[in-house]
């Protein structure tokens, strides 16, 4: 005997009707743009919400500073250059160079007040917001907002200028990326331009000794000591374009470099002569360069001593 | 707009007024209807732009100076001289106003090529300054870049291979400076004018100067003759100071001056200390809240910790001109600038003139204030804070509220310790004092030894000091000091009192009965122009 076929139908789970589930766009009608989620145009506006603020301040002033003293032991040069914008209180550029992705949280556990609350950091759209989840976190942690580094975005350089206009300052390391030997890169013109466009101060920065603690290729950190150095504040002047500002900030960088590595005095000579050294090192290649960077830690080290068989 | 300082009639709606007392404070009620107190004037409004100021200074010098960048050449020896520890009080908070001078002259230096460079502390015979105290006034950068290669230094007053002889003034009186600044193209000196005293042709003249040179006028009949030494027009100190530095410009060394003017901001317009610089009677709940737990507080610790509070105090002074160029057109413009911060118009003397003594002068940054420096700061600066008369008429009362504790900081104060114990034990008076002590105190290798190997201050320090007060002991017919220590105010040679009504009525037997009070108000800092 033949048993009859059965069909077994599908198991579908039902859908709860509207609107207790999403609507359904009807034929016709272009559907709802969906939030993005990571890239260039991710909104961060939520990591600047007031819970979103005491959760990131919490976590610097614990946790970050923490773990930046125990990686880093930083010491801050040259706060007190700041202390006429700190009596005005206004928002600032602070552009630094970048080594080493622990150069943004030794910078926000190191730039005082009144600006470490009211902070955002320019981060690279194609990195730290390359999927929703490190979008949220890069938002959420370190309060960065995505910048377009492939290519001019109007939509990147509106917003951090909006931002700017309502009274947060701006953390950027203008080289676009970290180093990729040890050596400066050129300076890109975002910083300088937003500088211009918003009329606020832009402080340079000098991080020293992140190369060492975990560089570009790096996987695990190596603790070392850091030095961060404030500079005299660039004000646009009026006759200031964004590449004129852009040159003056690697400049004013440069210098600071320079006053790390020797001192203040001989800095300000070779500055003043015009004998500044590039932040960007030789015009050479390879290991010419590895050579004049004289990194320490790059150096073989020497063997252990052995004791004579006897 | 600050609110300028005024004299207050004390009647019986008056509160109680506060006294600074060392490191402390009490609250006093004055005798109504015959009383008066001297108030400050709030903080001028600080300067916009300092560095702008600064550099507008530089490059727009007063007198007959030209501009600094065009005094600077490559090739020349170029020094830099500033003003000590003893500038000012309390120290000012991060950056001091020394650095951010001597930022902007450096920066010139560099920009015109000069090489060769010192920066020298000023402080005559004062003890040498410490690393921290160096690189609070010069900044940690400036400190960094000279001071390891031995080009930031304290001056030597007792070091014979680094002292010039440039001459004699007309009245005989020897100038000898540091030989580095003397034979240096330039000279720039980097003032502090905390209060009108300062500056001048006594920067150089006085601070790099050696005990041959500054014994012309830190003398008894020098500081007789100063009447009184915060105006320089009356004071002989600073007529000799004037003559030396014709003598060192006679001589060639040219001097770029630089000078600058704070506001009285002492304790801020906000936190805990904010209230002493209010009148009483504007005092809200929160300011007598603080008062009152600040008060207690201090009461009950002991010493060390109060006095550790209180030498950790930094003033959030305010900078309210900076000035540069020739000496004298400086000053002038610099002595206006304190002036329309300190002075206030008073009618008339008194009988009896109160004062409360803080923790702090000139001598005691981080350190302690012995009995000899509570003289000198009574009867040396406050009774001279005026312009005209004394505050006090001849023969009246001065009282003083201090603890007046007969402790020394034994590295700091050597020599005050053997001053106390040996000459104020046989006498208090300033001229026999001075002819048979000086010249011993001077001259003793052991405590040249310590000023110049360790930090303390020069042997003959502590005299200078007691010259310092000899023009208010002689003008005052009794010093009576409140809640000090019995045994030390009296080696003073002044009365003891308890307490204030106490005080009141011992100076009745020497003014007559119901006298006339006035008492001077600080913090802030005040001069009466007295008429």
């Amino acid at each position: 005997m033949k048993l009859p076929q059965v069909k077994v139908p599908a198991v579908r789970i039902p859908r709860l009707p509207f609107p207790y589930s999403a609507p359904t766009t009807p034929a016709g009608i272009e559907p709802v743009a969906r939030k993005v989620r990571s890239g260039p145009a991710y909104d961060t506006s939520w990591a600047r919400k007031l819970p979103a603020r005491l959760g990131r301040s919490l976590l610097r002033d614990t946790v970050m500073r923490a773990g930046v003293r125990a990686l880093a032991a930083p010491t801050v040069h040259g706060l007190d250059r700041l202390a006429a914008l700190q009596e005005d209180g206004g928002p600032v550029i602070f552009a630094a160079n970048h080594h080493s992705h622990i150069d943004t949280p030794l910078l926000q556990t190191s730039i005082p007040e009144p600006w470490k609350e009211r902070i955002f950091v320019g981060a690279a759209a194609d990195y730290f917001f390359r999927n929703p989840m490190t979008s949220a976190l890069s938002a959420l942690l370190i309060g960065a907002v995505p910048i377009d580094r492939s290519r001019i975005n109007r939509t990147s350089a509106d917003r951090a200028a909006g931002l700017i206009d309502d009274g947060w300052s701006l953390l950027i390391f203008p080289e676009g990326g970290r180093s990729p030997d040890g050596w400066g890169q050129p300076f890109r013109g975002g910083a300088a331009y937003l500088a211009v466009r918003c009329g606020v101060p832009v402080v340079p920065v000098h991080v020293h000794g992140t190369g060492r603690i975990l560089r570009k290729g790096k996987k695990l950190p190596t603790p070392a000591a850091t030095k961060v150095t404030f500079g005299v504040p660039l004000v646009p002047q009026e006759d200031d374009d964004a590449r004129r500002l852009g040159a003056r900030i690697e400049q004013a960088v440069a210098e600071l470099a320079d006053e790390v590595t020797t001192d203040w005095w001989s800095a300000r000579r070779r500055a003043h002569a015009g004998d500044t050294p590039s932040l960007t090192g030789p015009d050479a290649t390879g290991w010419r360069r590895a050579w004049a960077l004289g990194d320490p830690s790059r150096r073989t080290r020497r063997e252990k001593r052995r004791w004579p068989d006897l | 707009m600050p609110r300028p300082g005024f004299v207050l009639d004390v009647d019986r709606s008056t509160p109680p007024i506060v006294f600074h007392h060392g490191e402390g404070f009490r609250l006093e009620k004055l005798p109504a209807g015959r009383s008066r107190v001297l108030y400050p004037g709030e903080p001028l409004a600080p300067l916009d732009d300092v560095e702008a100021a600064i550099s507008h200074a530089l490059d727009h010098p007063l007198g007959d100076s030209e501009p600094l960048r065009a005094l600077l050449r490559p090739g020349m020896k170029l020094t830099i001289c500033f003003d000590d520890i003893s500038l000012p009080l309390p120290p000012m908070r991060r950056p001091d106003i020394r650095q951010r001078v001597i930022e902007a002259v450096l920066d010139r230096a560099a920009a015109a090529g000069v090489d060769d460079v010192h920066i020298i502390a000023a402080l005559a015979l004062h003890r040498r300054m410490t690393e921290d105290e160096l690189r609070h006034a010069v900044g940690d950068r400036v400190y960094d870049a000279f001071a390891p290669s031995g080009l930031l230094y304290n001056h030597d007053a007792e070091d014979p291979d680094n002292l010039a002889f440039l001459g004699t003034t007309p009245h005989g009186e020897e100038v000898e400076i540091n030989k580095r600044a003397a034979e240096s193209d330039l000279i720039v000196y980097v003032n502090i004018n905390l209060v009108s005293m300062d500056g001048g042709h006594k920067s150089t003249a006085t601070g790099l100067a050696s005990y041959r040179s500054l014994r012309h006028h830190h003398n008894v009949q020098a500081m007789l003759d100063s009447k009184s030494f915060m105006d320089r027009h009356s004071s002989e100190l600073h007529h000799s100071n004037w003559r030396m530095g014709k003598v060192i410009r006679d001589a060639g060394v040219k001097i770029f001056q630089i000078e600058s003017t704070l506001n009285n901001d002492t304790f801020g317009q906000s936190g805990p200390m904010s209230v002493l610089q209010k009148r009483e009677w504007e005092w809200n709940a929160r300011d007598r809240a603080s008062f009152v737990t600040m008060k207690a507080a201090l009461d009950r610790m002991p010493v060390k910790a109060r006095r550790a509070i209180f030498q950790a105090w930094k003033a959030p002074y305010g900078v309210t001109s900076v000035q540069a160029g020739e000496v004298e057109a400086v000053h002038e413009r610099t002595t206006h600038n304190v002036f329309a911060q300190q002075l206030v118009e008073v009618e008339g003397q008194t009988d009896v003139l109160t004062m409360g003594l803080p923790y702090i002068c000139p001598y005691n940054v981080n350190s302690i204030m012995n009995p000899i420096l509570v003289a000198c700061l009574g009867l040396g600066y406050f009774f001279n804070m005026y312009r005209g008369r004394p505050l006090v008429r001849e023969g009246g009362v001065v009282i003083m509220s201090h603890p007046t504790s007969s402790e020394f900081h034994p590295v700091h104060h050597p020599s005050y310790i053997d001053f106390f114990e040996q000459v104020l034990a046989d006498t208090t008076d300033p001229k026999e004092i001075e002819q048979r002590y000086e010249k011993q105190y001077a001259e003793d290798e052991w405590y040249r030894h310590l000023y110049r190997t360790s930090y303390a201050y020069h042997g003959v320090h502590p005299f200078y000091m007691w010259y310092w007060a000899c023009h208010g002991m002689a003008h005052a017919g009794k010093v009576v000091v409140v809640g000090g220590e019995t045994k030390a105010v009296r080696r003073l040679g002044f009365t003891p009192a308890s307490t204030l009504q106490d005080a009141l009525e011992m100076a009745e037997d020497v003014v007559g009965r119901d006298p006339t009070v006035t008492h001077i108000h600080n913090p802030p800092l005040v001069m009466a122009d007295v008429t």
